[in-house]
Parts: C-alpha cells; structure tokens; sequence
C-alpha cells in the first residue's frame, strides 16, 4: 500500500478543505471498499480525509414526510431503522442483500454510493483497464464479462454498478445533497461512454452529505429481489427494486449497467395497460448483451415479472 | 512512512501507540499487540476469520485502518472469557463440536457475539420475511447473519447449532 497522510477534520468546512486542496485526496468512510483498493494498488492516495466521524450520522424525517438519511449512517444502522423499514422496506431490504453483516456495520451511506464496481479486470493492477487507467483499454469485452453489463455500455468500458442499495434509491426517486448541490439518484451515476473513469457527476472534493428520501406513499408496497450465485453474501447477477399499488410503480435494475437502471420505459409501459412482461420486454429492447451475458435478459425479465406480481397480490 | 498516534483499548487494556498509517487494525493486534486469536484469512473482507467487536459491533479488522479507530474499545476473542470462565458461545462451540481445523473459529465466535447482540435489538435480516417486523431468531436467520464467516472444514452445522445454544 502506498503512503499516505490521515486527517480527521471536524467539520465539513475543513472536510471539503483539504480535498479540494490535494488532487491526491480521498474522502474514508468505512473503508470497506476503498482500504481494500488501496490494499490492490488500484487507489493510492496521498491524503485520506476520513469523514466517518463527521456530524451526518441522522437519520430524520424531514418536514414534508420524508426521510433524510446522513452520508456517514452505516447500512446496517439504515437497514434496521423503523421509519425505513415500514415506509421503504425496499430500502431496508437491498441493503441487508448486500455484502455481510461485519461489512455492513462499516459501510456507510455515502460510501455505498461511491464504491467502484468489481470488474476483475478493474481489480487486477497488471491487466488493462480503462477505468483504472484511461486509454489502455478493456480486454472485458472480449474476456471474462460474464457478470458485466448488457446495457448502457461503451466499447471503453462494460463495468456494472456492484451496489444493490443505489439500486432501491433509484427505484425511490431519492436525491443525493452533496456539499454543492442537490442531484436526483437517478443522474448521479455515469454511463461509461468515453470517461469510464468517472463513475459519477460529483466534481473534485465535493462531498455527499446526505441522501434524502421524499415522501411516497406507493413506497410502503416496495420489494427487492436479488438473484446471484449463493443465497447469501455475493454481488447480483441481476436485482430489482420495485413499488407497485396496482396502478402507480417504480422500478430499477442492478447488475445491467454503469449505473442503477431506473426502468422509465417499463413504468410508463405498465402505466399505460401493459402486462409486467411485456413491459420488461420494451425496456430490455435496446440492450445490447456480450457473448457470455446474454443470460441476463430473461433473468431480469423473470425477476421484474416476480416482484410486480407478488407486490400486486 | 507516515507515522501518527493512536489511543485504543483492547481487551480493557488501554494502548498509547505510534503508528503507521497503514497499519490495518488486524496487523495492530497481531504483529504490534502479540494478540494472534484474530486471524488473517484473506485479507479483503471476504472470510471473516478477523472479525472483532469495535464498540460493540462486529467488523472485519483487515480492512479497518488502526488510525480511524483511534479512542475506540476493542474486544478480540482474547477478551471474550470473562476471568477464568469461558464465554458461553466458547463452551458451546466446544459442546457441538463446531470446528475442525480452528482457523475460523475466533472469527466465528466475535461474529456470534456481535450478531446475537443486532439480533436482541430487532434487527431484520435478509432471510426475513418481513423487515417492518422484528424476527425470530431461527436457524436460518442464523445461517444468514453468519454468512461473513467462512468455515472451509464445513462445520456450519454444528456452528449453527452452537449459537442456537446460547441464543436458545
């Protein structure tokens, strides 16, 4: 692991500060993901600006009957509080779907959001990678991309988004407030295209403060379902968040693209008279699978299909 | 190397050390504190074998970084007997013969702790049914809960039966 200065600010000031400063600073929530790239080589910065600590660990209903969640609230805390729970069980239920219970009770919000997606080739510091290392290409697309995405993908980078909660934020309409701004979930992650680098919008040193739920009261009737290759602890091959009162629905995918899908197409498809399949079917229409993935075109459709039928009887 | 000083206590102990910044706090314990119950699997947050209690909670020590956890109280399987007595899931974990080889086994029973603790307070899991309600805690919410813990002997059996012992 390379070298590196540790700072606790007090304060998002000084938080946003020192990263703003220092093009080789990282903000360290739980650390889960990132001491772990830092452990492969894939990240090495000079500076870690842990923000753990910072006072965003709330989680409040706001005045309008939503709920904003702090950036540094760990998942385990979020999956267990009753106000998610009983009025976004999706939310509640992604996140106990992903990872383990030691791995959720250091995970943070924030950090969740901000993990890099576990493309093997992204991992390995001695294969090329465009993400990695922008120009020296993406040997995934003709090798092992069998978990990678089908849709949504450049020829600079087929990586998928790894978090399942990102998933149900995005089926909730949720809103990410950084240290600058206000961004809806859904325009938060990027699609490759030709900066596969950059897996978000957020600029140099801006930092997520919180992730704010609004209200909804087709939220109570939401579920998540998550298929992958063990019942427990391993990355989706597909996932799908869903709220659904018979009428109005969300939904998003995991596990397809650079980022959660928010399944627009299917809903308004849905809206409008269509049976659940045939509305999968019209928002899987312009993926484009690799040679091994193809497999996960009827999975999400099954999946989708699942989670709208149990949630509509 | 980038030094800095850290305040932990383990085991109750109190520590005042200086430290590399790189230091994980699994490499803290074990090649600074001479507590080598903490194991090093895998060293990615994949096996389990080097979960210890932080302020209560249960976290995988390889991908904590010491500096970050400066003040906080640690608890290794060291600490988990109280005097000469052994810690209940200790004694049932010999009972039900829940290990073969004993790599995972001090991962294993720091998680047990920490999990039976979440499951007290209520915490859903993903093998509830229903997450606005609080679960039983069945063998198959165990299963589930453990699922950061890795036994290659494949004493899962008797590992959840162990807990169910003490969770009863």
């Amino acid at each position: 692991m390379r070298p590196f200065t540790y700072e606790r600010p007090h304060d998002v000031a000084s938080a946003v500060a020192l990263a703003t400063g220092s093009a080789g600073a990282k903000f360290l929530g739980g650390g889960t993901n990132l001491v772990d790239l830092m452990r492969l080589g894939v990240e090495g910065p000079d500076i870690l600006v842990d923000v753990s600590r910072l006072p965003l660990d709330r989680v409040e209903e706001t005045p309008d009957g939503g709920v904003r969640v702090g950036a540094a609230v760990r998942n385990s805390d979020l999956a267990a509080e009753h106000l998610i729970r009983s009025r976004y069980p999706v939310l509640s239920q992604a996140l106990l779907a992903g990872a383990s219970g030691q791995l959720r009770n250091a995970a943070t919000t924030g950090g969740n959001l901000l993990q890099r997606t576990r493309c093997s080739y992204f991992q390995d510091v001695t294969l090329p990678c465009n993400k990695r290392e922008p120009g020296s290409g993406c040997p995934a697309r003709e090798g092992d991309h069998r978990n990678l995405a089908v849709i949504g993908w450049s020829e600079h980078c087929v990586a998928t988004h790894p978090s399942d909660m990102a998933v149900a934020l995005a089926a909730l309409d949720a809103v990410v407030e950084t240290s600058a701004r206000r961004i809806p979930l859904v325009e938060f992650h990027r699609l490759p295209a030709d900066e596969p680098q950059r897996d978000t919008v957020l600029e140099p040193g801006e930092l997520i403060l919180a992730v704010e739920l609004p209200p909804s009261p087709l939220a109570a009737r939401s579920s998540y379902r998550k298929v992958r290759e063990r019942t427990s602890f391993a990355f989706a091959l597909v996932s799908v968040a869903a709220a659904y009162d018979g009428s109005d629905v969300r939904v998003a995918f995991g596990g397809l693209a650079h980022r959660p899908w928010r399944a627009f197409t299917a809903e308004r498809a849905i809206r409008e008279g269509a049976g659940f399949a045939e509305a999968a079917e019209a928002e899987l229409a312009e993926a484009r699978p690799l040679r091994d993935n193809a497999y996960k075109l009827p999975m999400a459709r099954a999946a989708m299909v699942q989670v709208l039928e149990e949630l509509a009887g | 190397m980038a030094a800095t000083t850290l305040s932990i206590t383990v085991n109750g102990e109190p520590h005042e050390l200086v430290i590399d910044t790189r230091t994980s706090l699994l490499d803290l314990l074990r090649e600074r504190l001479g507590l080598t119950g903490s194991k090093k699997g895998c060293d990615h947050g994949q096996c389990g074998a080097c979960t210890i209690l932080v302020d209560g909670r249960r976290i995988n020590g390889c991908l904590a970084l010491a500096v970050a956890y400066d003040g906080a109280e640690v608890v290794t399987v060291e600490g988990l007997r109280d005097g000469d007595s052994l810690h209940p899931l200790q004694r049932a974990f010999v009972a039900e013969d829940a290990f073969q080889c004993g790599y995972c086994t001090p991962g294993q029973l720091c998680s047990a702790v920490g999990m039976l603790d979440e499951a007290a307070r209520g915490w859903p899991s993903h093998a509830t049914a229903n997450v606005a309600h609080d679960p039983d805690l069945t063998p198959q919410e165990i299963r589930e809960r453990m699922s950061g813990n890795i036994c290659r002997c494949g004493a899962y059996p008797n590992i959840v039966a162990a807990i169910v012992d003490v969770a009863g």
